[in-house]
């Protein structure tokens, strides 16, 4: 049983956390009852439309690559279904070029594509987006450093202190063993979505299926 | 079915097409009556702006949530706290979020625990008609982050 599941801030290699990472020991904070860190965030000012969960339709056409559809619950620590959760999600192309200013990756950017997605979940928990594989893409890290393919998920809990973002990746990737992001957790196998073929729809699209535990409720 | 906790993982520096939304740092209407505007800068261990931060806060019934500029500036429109505003910054190099509090008053139990140097970056100061709250992530006069 791994007590803290989550990344040190300070991770020297990566190299971003150098300057970034707090020096300064974290205050424990007593959350009683009226803290504002226990109320349910509320984001009622955007709703989620019915093809927000579908990365492929935002387009004129269809974008390049590999359909796959990602599935997957979202649980507390007890298992129990957090439902009609926000779930956020965004990537870069299939081409690994995220449709992003700052991007200056020389990959094709596909003008059917954006790639960003959300969706709430439902009574057991469930998120489901179609999206297209996304590539993997150089950074400048350390001398011919490439970032795993990924996902990048925003997740809502029913607290505020239960908000978690975070990335999940595809199983196989040879670039697991160099890549510090995942390698700055204890145990990263828990990022890794796994190939389904019940999720996987007969001439269509390739099946994931991965599972999002959020800290039980203060 | 008990289970651990999903890692988390940074937010990366190309979340910009994603998640900031145009009503993100309006997070109450401009005429509500309690109505303040907070501003600041989030900031490196070096004194650098961090121009790809992602803040968000929550309070009862309010949300909202504000990408820095390329100064490394943020603002909010949001409601004067009865108690502080929760405030939560993603950043790249941020392997996983900072949890501060915004207080505009330094009369309050939580910050009375604090020492006088560090109490002071939890305070909120008033200025010309806005709340400045800065964050700076490390270093000299580094904000309080709290274990939550």
């Amino acid at each position: 049983m791994i007590s803290d599941p989550h990344p040190p801030y300070l991770h020297p290699p990566y190299a971003s956390t150098v300057l970034r990472a707090p020096s300064q020991h974290l205050v424990a904070a007593k959350l009683d009852p009226e803290a504002v860190e226990l109320v349910d965030p509320v984001y009622g000012h955007q709703t989620v439309a019915d093809l927000d969960h579908d990365l492929t339709r935002r387009h004129g056409g269809e974008p390049l690559g590999e359909r796959i559809i990602v599935t997957g619950r979202v649980l507390d620590e007890d298992g129990r279904p957090v439902r009609r959760a926000l779930v956020e999600v965004w990537q870069a192309n299939a081409a690994g070029r995220y449709s992003h200013d700052l991007d200056r990756h020389p990959a094709p950017l596909d003008p059917n594509f954006t790639g960003f997605g959300r969706c709430l979940t439902d009574d057991e928990g469930r998120y489901r987006f179609v999206t297209i594989k996304p590539g993997a893409y150089p950074w400048r890290n350390h001398p011919n450093a490439w970032r795993p393919a990924h996902i990048h998920f925003s997740v809502f809990g029913t607290q505020f202190v239960q908000r978690l973002v975070t990335q999940m990746y595809f199983p196989g990737d040879p670039l697991f063993a160099h890549d510090p992001i995942m390698g700055s957790v204890p145990d990263p196998s828990s990022l890794i979505a796994a190939f389904d073929l019940a999720t996987t729809e007969p001439e269509w699209a390739l099946g994931y299926q991965w599972d999002i535990v959020l800290r039980r409720e203060a | 079915m008990a289970g651990t906790p999903t890692p988390s993982q940074t937010v990366g520096p190309f979340f910009g097409h994603a998640l900031p939304y145009p009503e993100g740092p309006w997070a109450v209407p401009e005429d509500h009556p309690d109505a303040i505007e907070l501003r600041g800068r989030v900031l490196d261990g070096a004194g650098a702006p961090v121009p790809d931060a992602l803040l968000e806060i929550c309070q009862p019934g309010i949300f909202g949530r504000c990408p820095t500029d390329p100064e490394g500036r943020y603002v909010f429109r949001t409601a004067r706290p009865a108690t502080y505003i929760s405030m939560l910054v993603f950043a790249r190099g941020l392997l996983k979020p900072v949890w501060t509090r915004v207080y505009l008053d330094a009369d309050d139990p939580f910050l009375a625990t604090l020492d006088e140097p560090r109490r002071a970056t939890l305070v909120a100061r008033l200025e010309d008609g806005f709340y400045r709250f800065d964050v700076r992530l490390q270093g000299a006069g580094e904000t309080v982050f709290l274990a939550v």
